[in-house]
């Protein structure tokens, strides 16, 4: 197991050197630069920036700054942000970003999962549909509408929740960014649990327990729900991925100082750096999740394991 | 194994939790009357050479003073400086500090911080944004170039409380220069000891009105009062919360809840239903702006037909742009420098008088007699960076050239980085969108955009009348005969048409009943220590 794991973890350096140069390349060809604005600058003036910021040197050069930083754990000043480094703002950003995703894919699993279950044991009655017609809304509808529509509903309208994260400090301001991140991914889940629930309770063995007298809810408990998470953990991967995606609507509609934010507004700002520092940030925790991915299937399923 | 296993997911519960409860660590201003504004985005830097945009100098201005201010209502007023002398040749200030002065750990406000502050302000390692703000000081230019030592600019402290600038040439808008945070005394031994760090929060000196507290890029700039402020008797806040809220609807969400006192801006949908919801808290006021198209005078079909350019120009409906497609106070514009500035008369294009129907005849005449017409229409692109306000203006001005001209537009979108330096090239546009916002309250800081050789032409205006005109009109000590200069130059490039003129910027708030003490100016300053708060509605 440690050998499989430290081979994995080598093999994603050519990985991350790849996604370094590409994205230097790209954020480089990408027309315009940080400091390009309306009011354009003087020549002598946009010269003395530029040296201020080593951006007048030639580009190889630039990037082996870059990789020498890198080594160092250092991932440059911010351009846009000047009086911080790229490693603050990730530090700063990525614990919300997490504590957010975090919060959002735990509320998405419990509720998902029992809605789920319970529309599957219902199968075709009234409480099913109704879970499932929640669940097909959850997923039609955009974040970038859900979000509006409770801040209309629960700040402005009854003044329950902050609408805004700065305007207050106590976990009110995680719960309206929370649902609207969950929504969609409660939707899934929900979807997923029900098919996969319905595939295991015609199993022989469910079948076998229920002959041996034991009660629906030990079933589901002790032998039904076990193999029926198969699905939904493997859906974890592309839900970590909507979630970090979705995050940047999130934050943006709730003003959240978090990693998406500022990942968006570094790209159109051409802060070059902070984009680069988020993209191999990204890049590194990727290659981490699926390390973490398949280590966890096997450990719930042998049969993955010793193949 | 199933012991370990249940001990490793109680240690990863017990993980969670604590990156679930963490990072609650929290800086905002609380205490006493606090003012919660809305920002549009961060501040590039709290370092006012490193800083560059409008919501940076907003903050700078509370934390920070220069030798004038503004008042609510856009007024030149003393401030680190109580009052000055200008020689008969304009070319020498002297300032008197006031001697009360004081940094916010105790220090003195001296002539000397104000001299080293304008140094590093064009001191070619700074690269300062602003470093061209004070080019009339004596040397300054050589210093940005890099051809003289920074101890050679004409600013000097002959003693703690006087501080002389010699100028090159007259600049009569100087004070209102000084008002700018990029001219803003500094703290030379917290820069010595803190160097580029020295802007941070808990580092950071203030020698105005407010202390920076906190900053949490992309959410929060927290401000408590200076106690060691000069003034600070006359502040009625306790702190200012500055919320970074990037999405205009999302703030007037944050307005409505109760938890903005003052929004940056108001969103440009429904505006006839905000208006009619909020009434007198909505402010709108003629802003230092204006939102143009500019022609690519460097290559055809514009480069040597003014006819045709004129043509285009009389031909947009600017009322109806203003009043209908808008319909948010702006102002139509037919001169490119707005009315409201000091001194200053802005000459308008002479076909103004002519009633629409008149207009668009004459746009159809000239549109002949420059080559074209409905065998041969004018096919042009224009440019635009995306926006839902610039595409509303560009579909109506494709349609309104159609209609009156039978101009065939092809209408381009663009990221905006990609449009400015599409612009900056000048090889593939034709017509192009762009704007500027007055940097201080002349005529000069509009004129001088369109001047050969600058960084901000970006149409590529030459013209050797508004070149001699804009020297001339430099040269002068008198204000009477120096905006004589000013407006004649004004004339000649309206009509040479280097650009069109659409629209003159509002400013938009919308400000709680509980904020006293606002006033609505060209400059859209609004000083935090001139409002104030009541408990109450």
């Amino acid at each position: 197991m440690l050998r499989y794991t430290l081979l994995r973890v080598l093999g994603a350096i050519p990985t991350l050197l790849l996604v370094i140069a590409l994205a230097f390349l790209m954020v480089h060809a990408a027309p315009g630069g940080p400091f390009d604005d309306e009011r354009a600058l003087p020549a002598d003036v946009a010269a003395n920036i530029e040296r201020a910021y080593r951006l007048d040197e030639p580009l190889p050069r630039q990037f082996a700054r870059y990789l020498s930083g890198l080594v160092r754990g250092d991932l440059g000043p911010s351009y846009r942000y000047r009086d911080y480094t790229v490693s603050e703002l990730i530090g700063a950003a990525f614990p919300l970003s997490l504590q957010l995703g975090a919060m959002a894919m735990a509320l998405a699993i419990v509720v998902g999962v029992c809605a789920g279950t319970v529309a599957a044991l219902q199968q075709g009655t009234y409480l099913d549909r109704t879970v499932m017609a929640f669940s097909m809304t959850g997923i039609s509808i955009p974040v970038f509408v859900v979000a509006p529509v409770l801040v209309l509903f629960f700040a402005v309208k009854l003044h329950w929740l902050p609408a805004g994260w700065s305007s207050s400090a106590g976990a009110s301001r995680m719960v309206l960014p929370v649902i609207t991140l969950a929504l969609p991914q409660i939707a899934y889940i929900a979807r997923l649990t029900r098919a996969s629930m319905i595939d295991v309770l015609g199993r022989d063995f469910i079948r076998t327990a229920r002959a041996q007298g034991l009660g629906t809810l030990t079933v589901v408990r002790l032998h039904a729900l076990k193999p029926a998470m198969l699905p939904v953990l493997s859906y974890m991967g592309p839900a970590i991925a909507a979630i970090v995606t979705g995050s940047v609507v999130v934050e943006e509609i709730f003003g959240i100082p978090g990693l998406g934010q500022f990942f968006i507004r570094a790209a159109l700002n051409r802060d070059y750096t902070l984009v680069l520092g988020i993209v191999v940030f990204y890049a590194a925790l990727i290659v981490l999740l699926n390390l973490i991915v398949d280590v966890l299937y096997g450990a719930i399923d042998p049969r993955v394991r010793y193949r | 194994m199933t012991h370990t296993r249940k001990l490793a997911a109680q240690a990863l519960f017990v993980a969670l939790l604590l990156v679930l409860l963490g990072g609650c660590s929290e800086r905002s201003v609380d205490a006493g009357l606090v003012l919660q504004r809305g920002l549009p985005a961060d501040p590039e830097s709290l370092d006012q050479h490193k800083a560059r945009s409008i919501q940076a100098a907003d903050v700078l201005r509370d934390i920070g003073e220069g030798l004038v201010g503004y008042s609510p209502t856009g007024l030149l007023m003393p401030a680190a400086a109580e009052r000055w002398e200008v020689s008969a040749d304009g070319l020498t200030y002297t300032f008197h500090l006031r001697e009360q002065a004081r940094w916010s750990n105790g220090d003195k406000v001296t002539a000397g911080h104000f001299v080293f502050g304008l140094r590093r302000l064009v001191a070619p390692a700074t690269g300062a944004f602003y470093a061209n703000l004070l080019a009339a000081v004596v040397n300054a230019p050589e210093i940005v170039a890099g051809e003289l030592p920074v101890d050679a600019l004409g600013a000097e402290a002959p003693d703690d409380l006087t501080l002389v600038l010699k100028l090159a040439r007259p600049t009569p808008y100087l004070l209102s220069l000084l008002a700018h945070p990029s001219t803003f005394p500094l703290h030379p031994a917290s820069v010595a000891k803190f160097g580029e760090r020295f802007a941070r929060p808990g580092k950071l000196l203030s020698n105005g009105a407010f202390v920076l507290q906190a900053w949490v890029p992309g959410s929060l700039l927290a401000l408590r009062r200076n106690e060691y402020y000069w003034n600070n008797a006359a502040t009625a806040l306790d702190g200012v919360n500055y919320h970074v809220v990037i999405q205009d609807s999302a703030e007037l969400n944050r307005y409505r809840a109760g938890e903005l006192h003052v929004t940056s801006t108001v969103p440009p949908d429904n505006f006839a239903g905000l208006r009619a919801q909020y009434g007198s808290e909505l402010h709108v006021a003629p802003y230092l702006g204006l939102y143009y198209y500019g022609f690519n005078l460097l290559r055809e079909p514009f480069k040597s037909n003014a006819t045709l350019r004129k043509a285009l120009s009389m031909a947009v409906d600017r009322e109806m742009l203003a009043e209908k497609v808008l319909g948010r106070g702006e102002a139509p514009a037919y001169s490119f420098v707005p009315p409201g500035v000091d001194n200053y008369l802005p000459t308008v294009f002479s076909f103004t008088p002519l009633t629409k129907h008149e207009r668009e005849t004459l746009a159809r005449r000239l549109y002949k007699e420059a080559g074209y017409g409905e065998a041969k229409p004018l096919k042009i692109e224009l440019r635009y960076n995306t926006s839902d306000t610039n595409k509303k203006i560009a579909v109506s001005i494709q349609s309104m050239w159609r209609d009156v001209l039978g101009v065939e537009t092809t209408l381009i979108n663009e990221e905006f980085q990609v449009l400015l330096a599409n612009m900056r090239d000048a090889e593939v546009t034709q017509v192009f969108r762009s704007s500027w916002i007055g940097d201080y309250n002349d005529a000069h800081t509009f004129l001088s955009t369109l001047q050969a050789g600058t960084a901000t032409n970006m149409p590529r205006y030459a013209s050797a009348d508004y070149e001699s005109l804009m020297k001339r009109a430099a040269e002068q000590v008198d204000l009477g005969r120096r905006r004589l200069y000013l407006e004649e130059a004004e004339r000649v490039m309206l009509a040479d048409h280097p650009v069109i003129p659409l629209y003159f910027y509002v400013s938009r708030h919308l400000v709680s009943p509980k904020v006293g003490g606002w006033g609505d100016n060209v400059l859209d300053y609004h000083y935090s220590q001139h409002l104030s708060l009541s408990a109450t509605d």
